[in-house]
């Protein structure tokens, strides 16, 4: 029986893996059709001397790196808070934010901030999305960020108040070192979700905060362009290797 | 009589450890037969390769005459009973009773319903497993594999995850069920008193090798081995020689009979409720213990006393 | 501690829900804007069949994807529990691509099954088909794009519940003359039924709100909640309606999730 489930796994694992490997062979393939003539970095090429791509390449990631930051710290401040002392309107809200659908928590904003607008002079653009991206992210920093503080000794900070820190002082030296993994691993996690999102953020962007997906979109709603497979290749590959450190830094 | 189960040479190896060792034996029909050993010794690996959750690297298992290496566990007429009892907890007391069940038949049905009058799980049986006490769950799990009327009942240190004021107890129904079934019990135990007072037979068993298969009586007076003579019970080693400390006498004055003897001095006594342990010191320093009646108090530290004991209490090995 | 994340929360989780919450009972304006008078009709609409068959095309999907995932996933679950030391890395590397680009990972099924996309290419050429088959652009293609990026998360609570099951049980179902199969059946799938329900409401419930992967695979053609919601807001500008679509998907998923905790799923997450 065991002979049989390994095969079924190894099937399984073809197919998860499959599509992705063979997108990115093909990202490598002379011809713009789907019959293999050769090796090429031509689409690479191509991508890389795009401008709108490098455009908003350089949106989503400047974009993801603030949300990263604000979410990170203000998730890591959340998931310590809980750790403290439980809060269920606070993990309501959490799990609220986590299940809703991404359509939802787009239009959501997108009424939101037109209303807000109203009131407020400011217009869409790149703020607004990394605000979107804060939002959408805050839950799973704090998953993780919490998952990590569960298997903190809680006598630990205790300890050091005991030997004359504040509470203030136990968290900056005794927690937050321990966490550092943790916290990393939660800001690498928010970086991808961040980098990857189409839904919400082409909801709440304006004309001149275009990201790399929804370009991506547009070109892969418009037809296969094997420029789309490249630079989709590349994506999966710096997303892959920030998953795996992430993953690393959570075991560490 | 042919044995109900037979071992013949099984060796059990496993990548840089030789669990069991050329290990033979034979446990005849409606025996209450004990393993008994120290932990790691391979009494439990003896134990799961005659159920068939292990297969013997050579040798031979035989039920009944008929060779059953090759079988799985679920093909094996042999039934275990776990350590942790291995109830299954979605399934109510009865549920885990008739899951052996193949058949509905009138006669299982009379077997199951005997089985939980027997064991005093009347009322129970709508029960789920977590809500019956630790005592009540080993009585389902004897039920349980007792059901699938098995050749052999196999038992996994039975007493071992029991309170210990309720293991003289257990111990004694386990006894008196298996005797009223008349099914063959291979029971695997740490504990020699549980062995010695419960078994037809005691095989003993050392770092894979079966030491000394007897009677309780045989094996306890007349152990094969140094390792068998200490583990069923104390041992005095006097110049080489063993003497139980039940067999060891105390005299103030020189034993004249043909006995064994030795001088001593009293180091101390142990008042044990029921009996005295005297702690003596030989010359060579060597300490040795005599036991003796609770009204025996005549002795006291410093004292220069005889031992002595019978020869035919002399346990001699050649090893 | 809290009040950073939970002043955050307020601001862009709850207002803006109570925004579409109030747009959800306006009327649409003649431009496409809001306007009064407030009302009902929004959740009214919901009843016309046109919009029924979409919330039931939503459901079929959903149901669909869960059950093909439990299928499929079960006895991955199995085989990964069973692998002994490198159980964490074979999970990893089933985790690993749901964490690369959900976009990216769509698009590479429209790489594969389109017209002249590689499936069809290699069965035209290797003289098994004379016409490429319609394999995008369709609900099968939807629920096949469903089932590949949810897959995870049916695998990872059943691989918790049977990491954690004895291995006793296992072996004294067999003791006591179970076969394999008939183990599998009688003790270690009642046993699984937590990580089961789990799975499914975590397959289940997101996918219901599915917006992305019916819009690529399906063309346009398989529209899901998720899309009439969206095209309410973009192309046909009618938000009020819009709203009440959002808030009735929002009711099911709170009923989802209220379900899920209360089975104790939280250890899951």
């Amino acid at each position: 029986m065991s002979r049989l489930l390994a095969l079924y796994a190894a099937a399984i694992y073809a197919f998860l893996h499959l599509p992705l490997l063979i997108l990115a062979i093909f990202s490598f393939n002379a011809s713009r059709f789907t019959i293999w003539e050769g090796f090429s970095l031509r689409w690479y090429r191509a991508a890389l001397e795009n401008p709108q791509l490098l455009e908003t390449c350089w949106n989503s990631l400047v974009i993801a790196a603030a949300a990263t930051l604000v979410a990170t710290c203000l998730g890591t401040l959340c998931a310590y808070g809980l750790w403290k002392r439980r809060s269920a309107p606070m993990a309501a809200g959490l799990y609220i934010s986590l299940v809703t659908p991404e359509v939802v928590m787009g239009i959501s904003l997108l009424a939101f901030y037109q209303w807000l607008f109203r009131y407020l002079d400011v217009r869409p653009g790149l703020h607004t999305v990394v605000a979107a991206h804060v939002t959408f992210c805050l839950a799973y920093v704090v998953l993780v960020v919490l998952a990590r503080l569960r298997t903190l000794e809680p006598a630990l900070e205790e300890a050091a108040m005991d030997l004359g820190a504040t509470e203030w002082q136990a968290f900056r030296r005794v927690t937050l070192p321990l966490l550092g993994p943790g916290i990393a691993a939660a800001a690498m996690l928010c970086f991808t979700l961040s980098f990857d999102d189409y839904v919400i953020t082409s909801l709440v962007a304006g004309v001149d905060s275009e990201t790399l997906p929804m370009v991506i979109y547009a070109m892969a709603r418009r037809g296969v362009s094997p420029v789309v497979n490249a630079v989709s290749t590349i994506i999966v590959f710096g997303l892959g290797i920030l998953v795996l450190a992430a993953g690393r830094l959570q075991r560490a | 009589m042919e044995p109900v189960l037979e071992l013949r040479q099984v060796s059990k190896r496993y990548p840089g450890h030789e669990a069991v060792r050329e290990l033979s034996l034979q446990v005849p029909r409606g025996a209450l037969f004990s393993l008994l050993g120290p932990s790691g010794c391979g009494k439990t690996t003896t134990l799961r390769l005659v159920a068939g959750f292990e297969q013997p690297t050579t040798g031979d298992i035989y039920l009944n005459g008929v060779r059953i290496n090759s079988l799985k566990p679920y093909e094996r007429n042999v039934s275990t009973v776990f350590q942790n009892y291995a109830l299954f907890p979605h399934l109510t007391v009865r549920g885990n009773i008739e899951f052996g069940l193949r058949r509905r038949t009138a006669e299982a049905e009379r077997r199951v319903r005997e089985l939980i009058e027997l064991m005093h799980l009347e009322g129970k049986e709508d029960r789920r497993i977590s809500e019956i006490s630790g005592g009540e769950r080993q009585r389902v799990a004897l039920a349980r594999s007792l059901a699938v009327a098995p050749e052999v009942l196999l038992l996994d240190e039975p007493l071992s995850a029991l309170d210990p004021k309720l293991r003289k107890q257990v111990r004694a129904e386990l006894r008196s069920l298996q005797r009223r079934l008349g099914v063959t019990f291979v029971l695997v135990t740490h504990d020699q008193e549980e062995a010695l007072s419960i078994s037809d037979l005691i095989g003993v068993m050392n770092q894979g090798r079966l030491e000394q298969v007897g009677e309780p009586r045989e094996v306890y007076r007349r152990p094969r081995t140094r390792f068998v003579a200490s583990f069923l019970g104390a041992v005095n080693w006097v110049d080489g020689v063993g003497v139980r400390p039940e067999a060891t006498r105390i005299s103030s004055a020189p034993p004249t009979a043909d006995v064994g003897s030795i001088p001593a001095t009293v180091r101390e006594t142990i008042f044990l409720g029921n009996c005295i342990h005297v702690e003596a010191e030989l010359e060579d320093g060597e300490v040795v213990v005599a036991e003796v009646g609770w009204q025996d108090g005549r002795f006291a530290r410093g004292d220069r006393v005889y031992l002595w004991w019978d020869r035919a209490d002399e346990l001699r090995f050649t090893e | 501690m809290l009040a950073p994340a939970a002043v955050w929360m307020a601001v862009f989780v709850a207002a803006p829900l109570g925004v579409v919450a109030a747009y959800s009972f306006l009327t649409r304006g003649p431009y496409g804007g809001l306007s009064e008078p407030w009302t009902l009709e929004n959740y009214v609409r919901l009843a016309d069949p046109l919009y029924l068959r979409i919330v039931a095309r939503s459901f079929r999907i959903a149901a669909v994807t869960t059950a093909l995932c439990l299928l499929l996933g079960f006895p991955l679950a199995l085989f990964l529990a069973r692998s002994g030391g490198r159980k964490h890395l074979l999970l990893a590397l089933v985790i690993l691509p749901f964490w690369t680009s959900y976009l990216v990972r769509t698009y590479a099924w429209m790489f594969l099954l389109r017209d002249t996309g590689l499936v069809n290419t290699l069965l035209v050429e290797a003289g098994l088909l004379e016409r490429p088959l319609p394999l995008l652009y369709n609900e099968g293609a939807v629920i096949l794009g469903l089932v590949y990026g949810h897959l995870p998360f049916m695998v990872l609570p059943i691989f918790a519940v049977l990491e954690r099951l004895d291995r006793s049980l296992v072996e004294a179902a067999a003791d006591l003359g179970a076969r394999p199969l008939e183990t599998l059946v009688r003790v270690v799938l009642p046993l699984a039924r937590p990580g089961i329900v789990a799975g499914a409401l975590l397959v289940f419930i997101p996918c219901l709100g599915a917006y992305l992967t019916p819009d690529l695979l399906g063309g346009g053609k398989t529209v899901m909640v998720g899309n009439l919601i969206q095209s309410q807001f973009t192309a046909a500008r009618d938000w009020p309606f819009g709203a009440a679509v959002s808030l009735a998907l929002m009711a099911l998923v709170m009923l989802g999730l209220t379900v899920f905790l209360r089975r104790g799923g939280e250890r899951f997450l």
